[in-house]
């Protein structure tokens, strides 16, 4: 008998692993509690390093989805209960189905940029997030602050969210600087007359062609970097936003007005999430994602046999590691059911 | 055997270095102990930022942290007396630093060390 | 016969106690300020000591605070100290009537029953005043046992006495006690005894000495039990000043100087060494310090004042309390636990000392305006507050100067709760100076601690100091202001320095209620929880914090409410941090339901009837 795998979630993690399992022979339902699927990456603009358009990423993941995989959208999974060697999943919907085994590619929540009220998110007019920017981008319109004006200066604040135990995250989101880089360099193609920069503690350029895309921005673009986080910021009476940070680099405070600040906001596991994987007994360590069994040998398994996990939904990912942990979770669930 | 050139024709100067071995590493180890996260931080300057004194003077808690790890204890005492103990770097620190019981602990340790300086003092 | 060999311990005892105790308030009187004596002088002949006598009475004997807070605790503290007192006032009534209305020496009312073997005179006993007195007598002396059992009870049963801490006591402690607790068993065993040999003693130890009678052999027993009642006064009279029961002699001078208006002034000094002996180690500190929470009940009230009066004074625990005040508001002595804690703080970081010289004194510049607006430093985090008082004053069409916009320097109150006072007064006056610049007449702060400081530690002269959430409830009462009600069920918090530290409680529970549906919370007003963001803390790590916030956010949100409001910047910011709950300063929630007051004319009429 054909197996049947649930993939839960159906951004690049779910949908590239659906894909990979179905071409192995299985039957797979893709689960998605949105209508449409692609996760965040329908309102990501473009992706880093190479600046490739989010849109023909993702259409060109779901060209090579088997038509035989049966997409169940709008559909919130509200419960997963392991019955002797199957699973049983079900939504809110009233949709319902057995599975051999279980793929969480659950993914992430961005971080609400509200929680920092001293950046003044939600107060302050021009103060966005790196997600309200990709969207800016996305609108294709002309780029200007909330004022009409095309700013002056454009400051990228780094680690909202991330590393930052006031919000309880100690961990590093791993794609904001680099986006932060991407980001910047898109404000300067699109403003080229505009002084971009970037407040950073650590820049952390760990991937293929990343410091390449650090040095162009530095190179080509004219972008700077002052190390220090933003204590606070304020606005004047034109909207300007003038940030507080130190510059550690030469030990002084500084201050700098900017026509808009973006902040980039780090990923979070998903409370709602966090309801799935207790009623299956995972562990969420202290950063809140998922555990694997281990780390380095088994990425994508759990301490439930039958239940795998790929993506962000065990801990931040750039797309590609997330396409790369999806195909290695096929692979995975392919030799359990084997 | 080897030779050693006495003078190559410029004189290094000494001051410019952080002397690592001969500072006085006691005032940190003190510290450490009564404030543990004085390890913790990152030097992000979020508390610089954000210091109420740093906007009056030359003060720099970052910095300050920073000398007490090296061992670079000359005049720090001068520079922790800046401090108003407002209390708004601990509310901004990103690796929850207890900021303002490390001022008092530096402070602390700085003046039990100018009483009884001579014994911690290597020579 | 006057005198027997067996009241020589407790002679002796008495006499010890007596010289010990003049010796300490000798030296307390030596130790006051000049000034501070001649208020006590003054008060010894003024209403005051009606006040005092008053408040002896009321707090010291019928222990009408511990009453409010457990009816068992206090009637177990009030039959030892009131029924203590009437033995000693009755019996000494007692034994003038048998010697004719003289005086006796002092041991000789407390040991009557052995020197005077009045027989009973039944029926009529109660009408003769001999019986009249062995009735009052044997009544009170089981008034005070009736205490001694809820006391052994308390032992095990704390929670009855609405007490889930108890002291920890020290040996010295424990002595006493014993001795405490043994003296009214001896002496019922005493009177028994003697009153079952000739037939007297009132209806309690004449019933209980014809039952020992029976199966005693009492011409043995009765004079030892007399030496062992008189050897367990001299014992407690012995320990006495070295023990916590060193507070019933202290707690008297302590209210009486209370009354003449003597403030703790500097530490350690006369008034806050009669504070130290005062404290009874009753422990109802215990119970409501959060400290508890996170394994730190060693550093409350109860324990700060015994390592102080016992000169060993440890800096982690006097380091180690957020300020709160909520074991201030439980006392029922009234000391002021925040003042020696900051006293003992002070000599613990007596080596620091600050340096603000680099303060350059700067004109104000700017408009006068007569209303100025602080901020305060931990407002400069919470833009959304600064944000709506600027829309509320806005709307309001209230002309004012924002007098920190550009930042500011610190009010001095973390200093001074740090023990470092004389750098805070540093602070004080530099701002005093700024602030009286401006020539505004009321002074609005967003900041309780920076509110507390003004009010408490500045000498404003004539200008008036309003935390906003007072200044938003004038302007709404007066009609300047006028909300939109929402449907929004929301609780309040009551931050430490406004509330129990300013006595701001109404003001911004009648602006909020004008919106939202304002649910109960169990602990709050003043007995509101410490949110465990407090800069009066000095030491503790996050962790800790966390789990006091997260435990009092518990206790918020009880109730499910959509929203937390509060009105400190500090507060607000711990809360978020836990994000579990949508936290706003009453500010913001006023901002967002502002209306044009010419819409509302009701709303108006109706705030101004009310």
């Amino acid at each position: 008998m054909q197996k049947h795998i649930v993939v839960i979630g159906a951004g690049p993690a779910g949908l590239e692993s659906s894909a990979n399992l179905s071409n192995l022979g299985f039957r797979v339902t893709l689960v998605e509690k949105e209508e449409v699927t692609g996760g965040h990456l329908n309102k990501w603009h473009a992706l880093f390093p190479s600046l490739a358009s989010g849109k023909h990423t993702i259409e060109a993941i779901v060209k090579g989805l088997n038509p035989g995989i049966k997409i169940q959208t709008a559909t919130k999974v509200t419960g997963i209960e392991a019955v002797n060697d199957y699973f049983t999943v079900s939504g809110h919907n009233g949709w319902q189905e057995k599975a051999d085994a279980v793929v969480l590619t659950t993914g992430f929540q961005l971080f609400d940029s509200h929680r920092k009220e001293e950046y003044g998110y939600g107060i302050y007019e021009n103060v966005i997030t790196s997600a309200d920017l990709e969207k800016q981008f996305a609108s294709g319109k002309e780029f200007v602050n909330r004022q009409g004006k095309k700013p002056e200066r454009v400051g990228f604040v780094h680690c909202v969210g991330s590393r930052d135990e006031k919000v309880n995250n100690l961990h590093c989101s791993k794609v904001c600087c680099i986006t932060a880089v991407k980001q910047a360099i898109e404000v300067k193609q699109m403003i080229p007359e505009a002084d971009v920069f970037c407040f950073y503690m650590d820049l952390r350029m760990f991937g293929r062609h990343y410091e390449e895309l650090y040095k162009q921005a530095q190179e080509k673009y004219n972008i700077q970097f002052i190390r220090g986080r933003l204590s606070e910021s304020t606005e004047d009476k034109d909207g300007n936003i003038i940030v507080k940070v130190e510059d550690t680099l030469l030990g002084k405070p500084l201050r700098i007005k900017v026509g808009l600040l973006v902040l980039m906001a780090g990923m979070e596991f998903p409370p709602a999430t966090k309801a799935l994987t207790n009623m299956l007994g995972l562990k969420n360590v202290s950063d809140g994602f998922i555990q694997p069994l281990d780390e380095v040998l088994h990425s994508n398994l759990t301490e439930i046999p039958g239940v795998f996990i790929a993506g962000t939904c065990s801990g931040p990912k750039s797309v590609s590691d997330t396409m790369a942990d999806a195909r290695s979770a096929a692979l995975a669930v392919a030799e359990y059911l084997k | 055997m080897e030779k050693k050139v006495k003078n190559f024709g410029y004189s290094v100067t000494r001051d410019r270095q952080i002397d690592f071995d001969a500072n006085n590493h006691d005032v940190g180890k003190i510290v450490a102990l009564a404030e543990p996260t004085l390890h913790l931080c990152i030097s992000c300057g979020t508390c610089s930022a954000t210091c109420t004194a740093s906007q009056f003077t030359e003060f720099s808690l970052r910095q300050v942290i920073l000398l007490v790890r090296r061992g670079e204890t000359k005049g720090l005492l001068k520079e922790v007396s800046k401090c108003m103990l407002c209390g708004k770097c601990q509310l901004v620190c990103p690796r929850n630093v207890s900021t303002r019981n490390l001022i008092i602990q530096i402070s602390r340790a700085l003046c039990n060390h100018e009483v009884s300086g001579s014994a911690m003092l290597k020579p | 016969m006057t005198f027997d060999l067996f009241v020589l311990p407790f002679f002796f005892g008495l006499i010890f106690l007596t010289v010990v105790l003049v010796q300490k308030y000798s030296r307390w009187i030596a130790m006051m300020d000049s000034s501070d004596r001649v208020k006590a002088g003054m008060a010894l002949f003024s209403v005051n000591l009606l006040k005092s006598i008053k408040e002896v009475v009321l707090e010291s004997l019928l222990h009408r605070k511990m009453f409010k807070r457990n009816p068992l605790l206090g009637y177990m503290h009030m039959s030892f100290a009131l029924g203590w007192l009437l033995l000693i006032i009755l019996g000494n009534l007692e034994s003038r009537v048998y010697s004719g209305g003289h005086i006796n020496p002092p041991y000789y009312p407390i040991f009557l029953k052995f020197f005077i073997h009045d027989k009973r005179v039944l029926p009529f006993e109660l009408f003769t005043l001999p019986g009249f007195f062995r009735f009052i007598m044997d009544f009170i002396l089981l008034f005070v046992l009736s205490g001694l059992v809820l006391a052994l009870f308390k032992r095990t049963r704390s929670k009855w006495f609405g007490l889930k801490k108890t002291t920890q006591h020290n040996s010295f402690d424990k002595w006493a006690i014993t001795s405490l607790w043994l003296i009214f068993p001896m002496r019922l065993l005493a009177e028994s005894f003697t009153a079952g040999l000739y037939q007297g003693g009132g209806f309690l130890t004449n019933t209980l000495g014809s039952i020992f009678d029976a199966i005693l052999p009492l011409q043995y027993l009765a004079y030892p039990a007399w030496w062992a009642y008189s050897t367990m006064l001299g014992i407690f009279f012995v320990t006495l000043p070295w023990s916590r029961f060193m507070h019933i002699p202290t707690e008297i001078v302590l209210i009486f100087l209370r009354n003449a208006g003597i403030e703790q002034g500097k530490y350690p000094g006369s008034f806050s060494e009669i504070e130290l002996s005062s404290c009874p180690r009753c422990g109802v500190c215990i119970d409501v310090c959060q400290m508890n929470e996170v394994d730190k009940t060693s550093s409350t009230a109860v324990y700060l004042i015994r390592s102080l009066r016992d000169q060993q004074p440890d800096k982690q625990l006097n380091a180690n309390c957020m300020m709160c005040g909520r074991c201030l508001q439980a006392c029922p002595v009234g000391i002021d636990t925040l003042g020696l804690r900051v006293g003992a703080r002070s000599v613990d970081n007596k080596s620091i000392a600050m340096d603000f010289s680099y303060l350059k004194k700067q004109p104000f510049v700017g408009e006068e305006t007569g209303i100025v607006y602080f901020a305060g430093c931990m407002g400069h985090l919470t833009p959304g507050v600064k944000r709506a008082i600027v829309q509320i004053f806005n709307h309001a069409k209230i002309d004012f100067t924002f007098l920190d916009e550009d930042g500011s320097i610190c009010c001095g109150r973390p200093l001074k709760l740090a023990g470092l006072r004389e750098a805070a007064s540093k602070l004080v006056s530099e701002n005093t100076r700024m602030i009286k610049n401006t020539g505004a007449q009321l002074l609005v702060t967003s900041c309780p601690i920076c509110l507390k400081t003004f009010n408490n530690d500045y000498q404003l002269e004539g200008m008036k100091v309003m935390h906003h959430s007072v200044y938003i409830d004038k302007l709404v009462t007066e009609g300047k202001l006028a909300l939109r009600p929402e449907e929004l069920k929301a609780v309040y918090h009551d931050p430490c320095e406004l509330g129990r530290g300013s006595g701001i409680y109404e003001q911004p529970r009648n602006v909020l209620k004008q919106i939202a549906e304002v649910a109960d919370v169990a602990e709050e007003q003043e007995n509101s929880l410490c949110c465990g963001g407090s800069i009066g803390e000095l030491a503790m790590d996050f962790t800790q914090r966390n789990i006091i916030r997260d435990n009092a956010l518990k206790i918020l949100c009880e109730s499910k409410p959509d929203l937390l409001v509060t009105a400190c910047p500090l507060c607000k910011k711990t809360y978020d941090s836990a994000n579990c709950i949508k936290v706003k300063d009453i500010a913001e929630v006023v901002a967002a339901n502002l209306v044009s007051v010419k819409h509302q004319p009701k709303t108006t009429e109706m705030v101004e009837q009310g």
